[in-house]
């Protein structure tokens, strides 16, 4: 070893090895086997069945990435715009709810969009449901909210939107000052400064805010299940059952594991094929 | 070159109390090449983006061919910036750098968006980096560019835009010697074939004298003197502007009449007039005005403490009455022999005193100041003046 410092990194490396590559490989191991041990395609035979769940994960995973990009770009360029005293208030209130536990903020979610949750009856004393019956001659008590697909995507933003945020941020804040002033100096307005510059060399920080709202957007399992109302099955949640629940096959599980491994990793690598120019200008 | 271009008109400029620019006037003149030269922190830079537009004077005035420009934004002046770092855009490879200020709309008489077409683009960008020398570049990601290339595709994107003005800040200043001489005779010939004004902000005399037609030496941010490189060189106004401009030996004279000057108790003619009988001034002699003669001979004698082969020249350092002076000579006089001194009428500058007088000239110090004259070698992250603190 040319560094005796790189001896502090066999601890992690033994870790990486017995922790995610073995795992990785027993993954696949059993994706392509069946509970009596011999080698079969079977279990991906079965994937069809559960294209429904595959779609919706996606679906899903897709739409909260999307609202987090669209609300958390704009904090993102605000919070490196502005002075350090919004950057700092900014960073404290995105990263304050991540220090409660993650099940937690899930199910207060649960009690403000219940059906006798606090959001229904925040409308219900202001009025609003009356307002509606008596114009459009309905009859509604309350907004079904928890259950639909609108409160999984909701919980994916609420929960992801900081991982989002910071990556962009971090791009945007160390731009070169002087990169806005030549931009400016060559005749862009401020809209102009904005699309030809900032813009496209923020798409690096865009890119990984994607990956990681999305990777664990696509297989999560509690946000479905708490917001979902069981309704909203999603990937994360069948393989949790094939090896949790009453239908336990984890040779199943593992294939379906492996098919959502595959596609996202084909979907990272085309969409940072795509930044790779901008990525390889901010390495710069 | 006589029809003026821009004018700041008591300018002056302060950054919460602290007074960078104090009450700045010039004017510069159409196709001119004008440097504005100065250490850091004189201001220099700062002169440079109000006239680019990056900043608005505290208060005074800045016109454009008769127009008040202070409150209009960059990206409406004719003026282009050439920035100290090059500021090239890390996504877009060396054309598209070149073409991004053709590629934004402008707006007609009629106040219609008017984009050029591809073609004329195409053609403008081509044409452009012919004049820098860069063509077949085209393709080339900014990455793979050196220092100098860099440099020049950012010229090229200034001057593709045919600015009115271009201002260069330091533009040579990460460049080694050899590279920088280069690039100084090609800006210079690039000014000369596109018949524009250039505003050029450096630190390095050489630099300014070399290319300019027209120097503003600053500091302190006022402005010390504004004239020829041979006015500035041979007429320095104070005894900053004579220890910057050139090596200099500054010492404590009193005028005794007309062309007549004591030094050291010795009288010496000189061209110099115009002052009060009897009144203190600085007299400025440069190294290579004095002739050295046998020790009976001399005007001023002196001891030798210090010898530097220079390659062209000898300096020198001869110890006159406890004062040092650099004296530049082709014959070797060795440490410790004693020397006589002469200098002619017209080596003599006779100026007058200043808050600067007695702050220079001695060479008692020699070897640390020759360090910082000499150093060629530009750390931009010394020079801060223009930048993020202000």
């Amino acid at each position: 070893m040319k560094n005796k410092l790189s001896l502090f990194a066999v601890p992690y490396v033994v870790w990486m090895a017995l922790f995610v590559v073995a795992p990785i490989v027993m993954v696949v191991v059993y994706a392509f086997s069946t509970a009596d041990g011999g080698f079969s395609l079977s279990n991906f035979a079965r994937m069809g069945t559960y294209a429904v769940i595959f779609t919706r994960s996606f679906k899903l995973a897709l739409i909260a990435t999307a609202i987090c990009l669209l609300v958390g770009y704009p904090v993102a360029y605000m919070m490196a715009k502005e002075g350090p005293g919004f950057q700092r208030i900014a960073s404290v209130l995105i990263m304050l709810p991540m220090w409660v536990n993650f099940l937690l903020r899930t199910y207060s979610w649960m009690s403000i969009l219940e059906k006798n949750g606090l959001l229904n009856q925040l409308f219900s004393a202001i009025g609003l449901f009356d307002l509606i019956n008596s114009v459009f001659g309905t009859n509604i008590q309350y907004f079904k909210m928890i259950g639909t697909s609108g409160a999984v995507v909701l919980g994916m933003v609420y929960n992801y939107l900081p991982f989002m945020i910071l990556p962009i941020y971090s791009v945007i804040i160390k731009l070169d000052n002087s990169l806005l002033e030549a931009a400016r100096d060559l005749g862009a307005n401020s809209a102009g400064v904005f699309r030809k510059v900032i813009l496209p060399l923020s798409l690096p920080g865009v890119l990984s805010g994607i990956t990681m709202v999305f990777v664990p957007s696509v297989s999560t399992f509690a946000i479905s299940r708490l917001l979902g109302g069981g309704t909203q099955m999603m990937l994360g949640d069948l393989i949790e059952q094939q090896f949790l629940g009453g239908a336990y096959n984890p040779h199943l599980g593992s294939a379906i594991a492996l098919v959502m491994m595959v596609i996202v990793v084909v979907c990272m690598w085309v969409m940072n094929h795509f930044g790779e120019g901008e990525e390889q200008a901010v390495m710069l | 070159m006589s029809k003026e271009l821009i004018r700041l008109a008591n300018c002056t400029m302060a950054f919460d109390d602290e007074v960078v620019l104090d009450n700045i006037n010039l004017y510069i003149n159409d196709k001119e090449f004008l440097t504005l030269l100065g250490p850091s922190g004189c201001g220099k830079t700062t002169t440079l983006r109000i006239i680019g537009g990056f900043q608005t004077p505290t208060s005074g005035d800045i016109f454009f061919d008769g127009v008040r420009i202070n409150a209009v934004p960059p990206h409406k002046r004719a003026i282009n910036t050439v920035f100290q770092k090059y500021a090239l855009f890390p996504h877009l490879n060396v054309y598209e750098n070149i073409a991004f200020g053709l590629r934004i709309p402008k707006t007609d008489e009629k106040g219609k968006k008017v984009k050029l077409p591809e073609e004329e683009i195409h053609q403008r960008v081509m044409e452009m980096l012919e004049v820098v020398n860069l063509k077949g570049f085209d393709k080339r990601h900014i990455t793979q560019l050196s220092g100098g290339q860099q440099q020049r595709v950012a010229i090229a994107r200034a001057l593709v835009n045919k600015p009115k003005v271009l201002l260069l800040d330091e533009p040579l200043g990460a460049l080694d010697l050899k590279l920088r001489k280069d690039m100084q005779n090609e800006l210079k010939r690039i000014q000369k074939a596109m018949e524009i004004t250039f505003i050029y902000v450096t630190h390095d005399q050489e630099e300014a004298l070399a290319m300019s037609d027209t120097v503003v030496v600053m500091d302190a941010g006022k402005i010390q003197q504004i004239g020829t490189p041979e006015d500035i060189y041979n007429e320095p106004k104070n005894a900053f502007v004579a220890d910057f401009i050139g090596e200099s030996n500054i010492i404590d004279g009193i005028m005794r009449a007309d062309g007549v000057v004591e030094i050291f108790n010795r009288r010496f003619r000189c061209l110099d007039g115009g002052f009060e009988k009897d009144e203190p001034v600085d007299v400025v002699i440069r190294p290579e005005d004095v002739d050295i003669v046998p020790e009976d001979q001399g005007q001023l004698k002196g001891t030798v403490t210090n010898v530097t082969f220079k390659g062209m020249q000898y300096d020198i350092i001869v110890d006159f009455y406890g004062f040092k002076w650099l004296i530049q000579t082709t014959d070797l006089s060795p440490v410790g022999s004693r020397i006589g001194i002469k200098i002619d009428p017209d080596g003599i500058h006779v100026m007058k005193k200043s808050h600067y007088s007695g702050m220079f000239g001695d060479y008692s110090s020699y070897s640390e100041e020759y360090e910082e004259i000499s150093d060629a070698s530009f750390d931009p992250d010394e020079d801060q003046e223009g930048g993020d603190e202000e």
